[in-house]
C-alpha cells in the first residue's frame, strides 16, 4: 500500500536565540516528515525546543536557516503579512489556556477567523454553527467564556481551530489546565478530528496520557529530535 | 470590520470605570472647549440680530462704533434728504439721528459698576427696530426727563426698575417704561429722548443715523454717494455688518482664548487616554496574540486599539456636548471691547458647534490611542501568547 504523502516536510532546520550577545542553540538540524493525517505528538523536557519547533511549523516564528514545507508551500520564506495570511488559511490554534477573546461570545470567538476570508455573514453563520455542533456546543454559542467552565472553552477553542478547515491544527498542551475528565473529552475530541476529518495535529505535551492518543510520538530533547521511548501505561489509567 | 468593531467597543465596555474616568477627563476639556466656542457664537448672534439687513448705519468715518462717532446737524440734515430712505406709515423718513454715550452705573448683585449704553432716540426710532416690545410702561414722552430701559438693564443695575429713578447728566431720569428686544444688543440699553439727552450730556453732535431703506438694492446707490459727498465725513454701512463688525473684537477674543485653555487641558486628557490605552494593550497581550497568530495582521490589531481610543474620545465628546448643551439656558453679560459697554448675551450651541467639539474629542482620542495602538500591533506573537 503506497504511503500518504507528506502533508509537512522539515529539512535541516535550525533555531536558535540570542541571549546577552550569545546565541542558544534551540533546535539542530531537525528533519521530520508528518503525514496527511497523522497525530503527531512531540515530547520532551522544558526548554527541549517542543513549543519553538510547533511555532516554527504553524508559521508564528522565523528559522535561521532550513527548510518547512507545508502542502505545497515553503513558509521560511514568507514574509511576516504573508505569514499571517497563510496561517488564516492553513492553521487552527489549540492553545493550552484556550485563548479566547473574554469579551466575545462562543460564536464569536468561533467566528474570528473567519473573519479574515470572503465568505457572507450567512456562509460564515452556517460554519460557526457547524463547528459548535462539532464539539457538542451549539446550546452555548451565546455564552461568553467566563460562563464557560475550562473542558468547555477548550472544545470553543478546537471549534475555532477548525472553523477554517486548515491544512494543519497545532495544540499546544492543549490538556495542560484541564481535569482528567475535561482532558479526556478534548483528547477524545482531537482523536476524531484527525481519524474521521483527516486532519493532520501536531501537539506538544507533557501528558503521557494526551500523547498516547496521538498515531506518532517524537521526543526532542536538547534540540535533537528523536524517535520517543515507549510510553508506559501509570497504573492508574 | 464588524466583529473588531464591536470587540473594541465590548472592551471598553467591560472596562466600565476606566473607561468612564478616562471618558470623563475627555468630557470636562470638551465642555471647556464647546463652552468658549458657544460663548462667542452667543456674543456674535446677539450683536448679528441687533442689526437689520434693509437699515443702514451711517457713522462717522473710521469711528469703529457708533461711541466714538460724532455728525454734526449739518451732515445730519444731508444724510436726511437722500431719496433712498423709506417713508413710513405717518409719511415720515424712517430716519433716527441717535446719540450714543457710555454711563456707569452700579450693578444689582454686587457692589461693582459696569458701562451702560444710553441712546438718545428718536420718534422713528423704535419703528426701525420692529424686534422692540414694551414690556412693561410706557414710552418716554417726548421733551420730559424719562427714560426707559432694556429687560437685562432693569434686572441688572440698581434703580433701573420700573417707576424708579436714575441720575446722569446732572439730572433725575424716571423709568418709565421696560422693553424687550429678544436676544438682541438693544436689551442692554438705555433709551430717552435724543433732543433732551443731548443737551444733558452737552453734546452739540449725534453719534449716528439709523435708516431704513426703500429697497434692499438701494443701499449699493446710497452708500458710495453718501461716502463720495465731499460735504460729508462719514460712512454708511448695512446695520448687520455694523454689528457683525462690533462682535469681531471680542469673539475672536473668546476663540483664542478657549483654543489655548483646551489645549493645555487636552494634554492632560491625552495623556490620561494614553495611560489607559496602554493598559489595555498590557492586560490584553494574550489576546493580541491570540489574534495575530490566528491571522489578524498589525494593521487589523492597530485599528481595533486605534478604534477603541475614538471610541473613547467619542464617549467623551458626547459628554462634554451633553453638558454643554445645558449653557443655552444661562445668560451671562460682560463688556464688549468695541463699545465698552455691557452687553448681555446667551450661549449658543450651534451644529457647527457640535461637528468641532466632537472632532476635538475625536483627535483627543487618536492622540491617545495612537502610541498604545502601535505597540500592540508590533508585539511579538510568540512573547504575546507567552502572557496567557
Amino acid at each position: 500500500m503506497p504511503s500518504k504523502r507528506p502533508v509537512i516536510e522539515i529539512t535541516d532546520l535550525v533555531k536558535s536565540y540570542r541571549r546577552g550577545g550569545q546565541s542558544i542553540p534551540v533546535l539542530e538540524n531537525i528533519c521530520l516528515k508528518i503525514e496527511e493525517g497523522e497525530f503527531l505528538a512531540l515530547m520532551g523536557p522544558s526548554g527541549s525546543g517542543k513549543s519553538t519547533l510547533l511555532n516554527l511549523i504553524a508559521g508564528l516564528d522565523q528559522a535561521d536557516s532550513g527548510s518547512i514545507r507545508v502542502g505545497d508551500r515553503e513558509i521560511t520564506v514568507l514574509s511576516e503579512s504573508e505569514l499571517a495570511r497563510w496561517r488564516a488559511g492553513h492553521v487552527g490554534f489549540i492553545f493550552q489556556f484556550y485563548n479566547l477573546i473574554p469579551v466575545l461570545t462562543a460564536f464569536e470567538n468561533v467566528e474570528l477567523p473567519l473573519m479574515l476570508t470572503r465568505l457572507s455573514k450567512k456562509a460564515r453563520k452556517s460554519h460557526v454553527a457547524t463547528a459548535l455542533s462539532l464539539v457538542s456546543l451549539s446550546d452555548r454559542m451565546d455564552h461568553y467564556p467566563r460562563q464557560l467552565s475550562g473542558g468547555q472553552q477548550q472544545r470553543v477553542a478546537i471549534a475555532r481551530a477548525v472553523v477554517t478547515d486548515p491544512t494543519l491544527l497545532v495544540a499546544d498542551e492543549p490538556t495542560g489546565d484541564l481535569d482528567r475528565h475535561s482532558a479526556d473529552e478534548v483528547l477524545q475530541l482531537m482523536d476524531q478530528l484527525c481519524t474521521e476529518l483527516g486532519k493532520t495535529i501536531v501537539m506538544v505535551t507533557h501528558d503521557p496520557r494526551a500523547a498516547r492518543k496521538s498515531h506518532t510520538l517524537k521526543y526532542l530533547e536538547k534540540g535533537v529530535l528523536t524517535d520517543a521511548p515507549q510510553i508506559a501505561a501509570p497504573e492508574c489509567l | 470590520m464588524n466583529l473588531l468593531f464591536f470587540y473594541s467597543l465590548r472592551n471598553l465596555l467591560t472596562r466600565r470605570l476606566t473607561t468612564a474616568l478616562t471618558a470623563l477627563g475627555m468630557a470636562l476639556v470638551v465642555f471647556v472647549f464647546a463652552a468658549i466656542i458657544m460663548l462667542a457664537e452667543g456674543l456674535q448672534k446677539t450683536l448679528i440680530d441687533t442689526g437689520s439687513y434693509d437699515n443702514v448705519v451711517v457713522i462717522r468715518k473710521s469711528s469703529g462704533s457708533e461711541v466714538q462717532s460724532g455728525i454734526d446737524r449739518v451732515q445730519a440734515s444731508i444724510v436726511e434728504t437722500q431719496p433712498e430712505i423709506a417713508m413710513g406709515q405717518d409719511g415720515r423718513p424712517m430716519i433716527a439721528k441717535e446719540m450714543v454715550v457710555l454711563i456707569t452705573l452700579e450693578k444689582q448683585d454686587a457692589a461693582t459698576r459696569s458701562n451702560v449704553v444710553i441712546r438718545g432716540v428718536s420718534p422713528a426710532s423704535l419703528a426701525l427696530r420692529p424686534q422692540i416690545r414694551i414690556l412693561a410702561g410706557r414710552l418716554p414722552a417726548s421733551g420730559a426727563s424719562e427714560i426707559m430701559v432694556g429687560k437685562s438693564i432693569a434686572t441688572g443695575f440698581k434703580g433701573a426698575g420700573l417707576e424708579e429713578s436714575l441720575v446722569f447728566g446732572m439730572r433725575s431720569w424716571r423709568v418709565v417704561g421696560i422693553f424687550d428686544a429678544g436676544s438682541t444688543g438693544y436689551s442692554s440699553e438705555i433709551w430717552g429722548d435724543v433732543d433732551q439727552l443731548m443737551p444733558a450730556f452737552r453734546r452739540p453732535v449725534y453719534s449716528s443715523i439709523l435708516f431704513n431703506l426703500r429697497n434692499t438694492d438701494d443701499f449699493e446707490t446710497v452708500q458710495p454717494r453718501i461716502q463720495n459727498d465731499p460735504r460729508l465725513t462719514v460712512e454708511a454701512k448695512r446695520e448687520t455688518v455694523y454689528y457683525k463688525e462690533q462682535s469681531e473684537a471680542m469673539a475672536t477674543f473668546l476663540r483664542i482664548l478657549g483654543l489655548s485653555l483646551t489645549i493645555v487641558f487636552s494634554i492632560g486628557a491625552v495623556v490620561g487616554a494614553m495611560i489607559t490605552m496602554y493598559a489595555a494593550v498590557a492586560t490584553r497581550t494574550a489576546e493580541i496574540g491570540t489574534l495575530r497568530a490566528l491571522g489578524f495582521t498589525q494593521a487589523a490589531i492597530l485599528t481595533a486599539f486605534l478604534l477603541e481610543s475614538l471610541f473613547l474620545g467619542a464617549i467623551g465628546g458626547c459628554a462634554g456636548l451633553f453638558f454643554a448643551s445645558f449653557l443655552q439656558f444661562i445668560t451671562v453679560s460682560t463688556t464688549n471691547f468695541q463699545t465698552f459697554s455691557e452687553l448681555a448675551f446667551s450661549f449658543r450651541l450651534t451644529p457647527g458647534i457640535v461637528i468641532k467639539s466632537l472632532s476635538f474629542s475625536l483627535i483627543m482620542g487618536f492622540a491617545g490611542g495612537v502610541l498604545p495602538a502601535f505597540r500592540a500591533s508590533r508585539l511579538n506573537i510568540i512573547t504575546a501568547l507567552r502572557e496567557a
